[in-house]
């Protein structure tokens, strides 16, 4: 049984201007243990799903199709089941920006609560409690006294790493990484995601890591799902995605942090032309179609599933053919 | 601003090589022109759809074309003592005397619309005095920091410290007991806390990037305060306005009923100074200080509700929101 | 060819949190730049890159060194300021930020027209400036606001503000670090294209490593408000000679190839800045022995290095570049 798995996943977010589809049938599996990248820019419904995975997502908003952690339907769970499940089952580490933790109290009695919303289950006092938010600092790479400082004292990187220490705090079996290293120098940035690699090992935490930086994913995750207007666009093992990426989006966002050294991107910097479509116009047929360089007249009105490439590496192109079919792209523009 | 729903991503890319179009018809100044007339059109909108913000404008605009209109309504000799002899004293409401008669034979009716001129013209006038001290001392200090910022919030603080009926208690008996100094009186003690509102949102703007990059353009301090900084602190000083009237009535109505107003003028508040005095409640005569009373409440009521409504409408977050932002 | 831009021993210090700590944020800079090159000024947070070019426009004040553009000295007054930044302009990492929301994009770009009366007819002017920066037809922007198209669409106009008054150099601010990964590419080939089309200059601050490679001519790396390694951007990306490069680069995603260096610790506080050479603490050939070994590690702990010519048109501030004799 999957830890997490998510089976045609909508998201339909309701405003005073209509419904506007955010994620729009999703699905995907993530086995204990495992970890999984989805990269995406905004609009595209990624951060959704964090949410959603959780039951996070403001009120009203229409969930269809099921997300199952650990066999268990999240949307048919019990208040009292859901929040055992929030934070021990399945915990979110954020984007460390200021506003993520409460500036108003340290970092510590932040940590402190968390545990004790599971005292029952994790069977701890609040001296205890006290004692494991000084270990959790520690493994995070912050000394034990660093409990007492409030939110502002910290640099993004520390506070980043306090993020991950709340999030471990209830020892949960997967770890949903929205944009983590975003904000983050490039040096800062190793360091957590070097971070996270061990935490990950050490514990067999699942792992999916959300964010817009392909190359960052590359490092650190073991399959890729790329996501564009509320689907997904491509998917498969990462080092095959990102080598040779089938669905011209992945490419795109493949190219679009050049590999240093490579005589291709030096002084030529490609990106797409246009900007991630606003979910609630989005456009006929294949979402992608204004933007690409491929696009045939087929594109503005059909809406092309997901077609395998080879083995475990999907993409949901008009242009893939399976493997025994290949046929070179041709550039035949509308 | 209408065609917002437009995605970019979705239209298409139409190539002219640059300098290879026709000249454009596009006049800024028309274009900021029919702007004001939409913003000014959505904003008219937004106050009729708030039954609450539209019930306090349409109190205020009657009480208003009331005190206008008062030569009209009402003859100013039933305001003299000498003319009213005639009449009978403590009079209930009638046919003749709407509101009854006070204890010297005059119409309450017409002190009733007499008093709200006072009212309401020292109500305004104050403000104006209020809000522009204020807001001139608010940009001065948040905008040039330094010695000026520390000048003028040592002032501030210096007026608001003073406890402020004594000090008005005193200033009024310094000066003349005229209109123009009871505005004057008003204006005066009440400036700090504007001064304080606006100071603090023009630091705020003051440290948006914006700002620095009207900077870098190589924009002058003049160019900055007058493009970037009034414009965002505008909307909050027209809220602080409508909500500086109702305590500059009220403050009016405190004075005159210390006696402390022109004796030569009937306000609301002298209505109910001469009421009290008289004896009214003990004779139990409520339409003598009843009318004035709940003039003075509705006016502040209405002028309330107006100013929050009209604070929530103009907060340039909300506007955004319900232009559908992405 | 004589620079366009000269910085010479440029310090640019704040007052700390407490009265005896002074943030170093720019702590000698030694910089030139000339006319139609791409500089990228690399570096992580704190290094004093962002504040090195605002101060290069006088929006920080500049407490030793001098600044020459085009052979002429720039003084602090008034005049040659505003002269300055008419032929420097600057582009910031937050284009929603840097834009007025109550203005409309036409008034944004013609902001600067009107500071520096920019002869020719506006509406022209103005719509040149879009399309030349992608957005046609231009006439569809003009009166839209900047919370109603999309982030790359606003540096877009930020941009057509910054080139309406056709500058010699163009300082951008992480131009695209806040904007989504596939309108990257397109911002920064449109930079570029300013570049062969006009001859401007510019001088990107960024932590990207990756837009270097993208669009730069030459790279300058800062640590701690020091210039550590400057050389043409293919020399030192690929062969980089600081540790401190060597170490950036070995962690930058995209950069597979190497051995990742990944340093210990936070970057340090410039209002603490240690001792010797600024690198030491977390340098790791200090820290694998290395330096002892060479009999260099006396110098790194005390001795200051200057950046030092290791050939022509390239320099690094590092003992153990010196020691191994360039």
């Amino acid at each position: 049984m999957s830890l997490l798995e998510l089976r045609d996943l909508r998201v339909t977010y309701r405003s005073e201007r209509g419904d506007v589809p955010a994620v729009r049938g999703v699905s995907l599996t993530i086995e204990r243990g495992q970890t999984v990248g989805l990269a995406g820019e905004s609009g595209c419904g990624k951060s959704t799903i964090a949410g959603a995975v959780l039951r996070l997502l403001p009120k009203g908003t229409l969930v269809e199709g099921s997300i199952l952690f650990d066999g268990e339907d999240v949307y048919e769970m019990t208040p009292g089941r859901l929040r055992a499940v929030r934070w021990s089952g399945a915990a979110i580490v954020f984007q460390g920006a200021l506003h993520s933790l409460n500036p108003v109290r340290r970092v510590g009695s932040q940590i402190e609560e968390a545990i004790m919303l599971h005292s029952a289950d994790l069977g701890l006092d609040r001296s205890q409690a006290r004692r494991r938010v000084g270990e959790l600092l520690e493994q995070v790479g912050l000394r034990a006294d660093r409990a007492r400082s409030y939110p502002h004292q910290m640099s993004g990187g520390q506070r980043q790493r306090v993020l991950i220490a709340l999030a471990l705090a209830c020892e949960p079996d997967l770890l949903i990484a929205d944009e983590p290293t975003t904000a983050l120098d490039v040096m800062v940035q190793a360091q957590v995601l070097a971070l996270l690699a061990e935490l990950q090992a050490d514990r067999g935490l699942a792992l999916l890591f959300i964010t817009h930086d392909l190359s960052v994913l590359n490092s650190v995750c073991e399959r890729l799902m790329v996501m564009y207007a509320g689907r997904v666009v491509e998917e498969g093992p990462s080092r095959e995605l990102f080598a040779d990426p089938r669905h011209p989006y992945g490419r795109a966002l493949s190219q679009a942090f050049p590999t240093i050294g490579d005589r291709a991107s030096r002084m030529h910097p490609t990106g797409l032309p246009g900007d991630p479509p606003d979910p609630a116009a989005l456009p006929s047929g294949c979402a992608f179609h204004p933007r690409c360089d491929v696009a045939i007249d087929e594109c503005s009105a059909l809406d092309v599933a997901l077609r395998d490439v080879n083995a475990g590496h999907r993409a949901a192109c008009v242009h893939v053919e399976p493997p025994n079919k290949r046929v070179t792209n041709k550039s035949v523009t509308s | 601003m209408s065609d917002v729903t437009s995605n970019p991503a979705n239209e298409p890319v139409v190539d002219p090589a640059p300098g290879d179009h026709p000249p454009i018809a596009y006049s800024p100044r028309a274009a900021a022109w029919a702007r004001r007339r939409a913003s000014f059109a959505e904003l008219a909108r937004s106050v009729r759809s708030d039954r609450i913000a539209f019930g306090g404008l349409v109190v205020l605009v009657l009480f208003i074309v009331m005190a206008v209109a008062a030569p009209l309504i009402s003859s100013r000799s039933g305001l003299s003592a000498v003319d009213s002899v005639g009449n009978s004293a403590w009079a209930r409401p009638s046919w003749e005397f709407p509101m009854g008669t006070d204890h010297l034979g005059r119409s309450v009716a017409a002190q009733f619309v007499w008093g709200a001129r006072v009212s309401l013209f020292v109500g305004f006038a104050a403000t104006v005095l209020t809000v522009g001290i204020g807001s001139f001392v608010g940009i001065v200090a948040g905008f040039f920091g330094g010695w000026a910022d520390s000048v003028m919030m040592r002032l501030t603080d210096w007026f608001l410290v003073i406890p402020f009926l004594p000090l008005a208690i005193v200033l009024a008996t310094v000066l003349d007991r005229s209109l123009w100094n009871i505005v004057f009186v008003i204006g005066v003690t009440t400036w700090p806390a504007t001064a304080r509102l606006v100071r603090a949102q023009v630091l705020t703007v003051k440290q948006r990037l914006y700002v620095d990059r009207a900077r870098a353009l190589g924009a002058s301090r003049t160019h900055i305060v007058g493009r970037h900084i009034l414009p965002n602190v505008a909307p909050l000083i027209l809220a602080n306005v409508t909500l500086a009237v109702p305590i500059s009535i009220l403050t009016e109505t405190t004075l005159a009923f210390l006696g402390l107003a022109d004796p030569n003028q009937t306000s609301w508040g002298k209505t109910l100074e001469e009421a009290f005095g008289a004896g009214a409640i003990s004779r139990n005569a409520w339409w003598y200080y009843l009318p004035a009373g709940l003039g003075i409440v509705a006016v502040v009521l209405a002028f309330t509700l107006f100013g929050r409504a009209l604070e929530e409408i103009l907060d340039p977050r909300l506007r955004k929101r319900s232009r559908g932002q992405r | 060819m004589s620079d366009l831009l000269r910085l010479r021993d440029v310090h640019v210090t704040f007052p700390g949190g407490s009265k005896s700590m002074v943030v170093r944020a720019v702590d000698g800079v030694d910089l030139a730049v000339a006319a139609g090159e791409v500089l990228a000024l690399v570096g992580e947070s704190g290094c004093g890159k962002t504040t090195l070019i605002r101060s290069i426009l006088g929006l920080e004040p500049i407490a030793s060194g001098s600044v020459e553009f085009d052979g002429e000295p720039v003084t602090g007054s008034r005049r040659a300021l505003r002269d300055l930044r008419r032929r420097v302009q600057m582009i910031f990492q937050d284009p929603a930020g840097a834009l007025n929301p109550r203005q409309t994009i036409y008034e944004a770009v013609a902001e600067g027209i009107r500071i520096h009366g920019v002869p020719g007819r506006e509406v022209d002017l103005v719509a040149d400036a879009l399309s030349r920066a992608g957005l046609r037809p231009a006439e569809r922007y003009m009166s839209r606001y900047p919370h109603e198209v999309s982030g790359g669409q606003r540096q877009r106009v930020l941009i057509a503000g910054a080139m309406v008054l056709q500058p010699q150099l163009l300082l951008a601010d992480e131009p695209v670090a806040s904007l989504d990964a596939s309108i990257r590419g397109e911002i920064l080939a449109l930079m570029r294209s300013l570049v062969d089309d006009t001859g401007i200059s510019i001088v990107a601050v960024t932590h990207d490593l990756g837009l270097a490679w993208n669009i730069a001519d030459r790279i300058a790396v800062m640590y701690l408000g020091r210039i550590v390694e400057i050389g043409g951007a293919e020399e030192v990306l690929a062969d980089p000679q600081h540790p401190y490069t060597k170490a950036l680069l070995s962690v930058v995603p995209e950069a597979d190839r190497m051995e990742q260096q990944i340093l210990v610790g936070e970057t340090p506080d410039p209002a603490a800045i240690p001792g010797g050479c600024r690198f030491h603490p977390r340098c790791p050939v200090v820290a694998a022995g290395e330096a002892e070994r060479l009999g260099i590690l006396d110098q790194c702990l005390g001795v200051d290095p200057a950046l030092v010519d290791t050939a022509p048109d390239r320099a690094v501030a590092c003992h153990l570049t010196v020691a191994r004799g360039g």
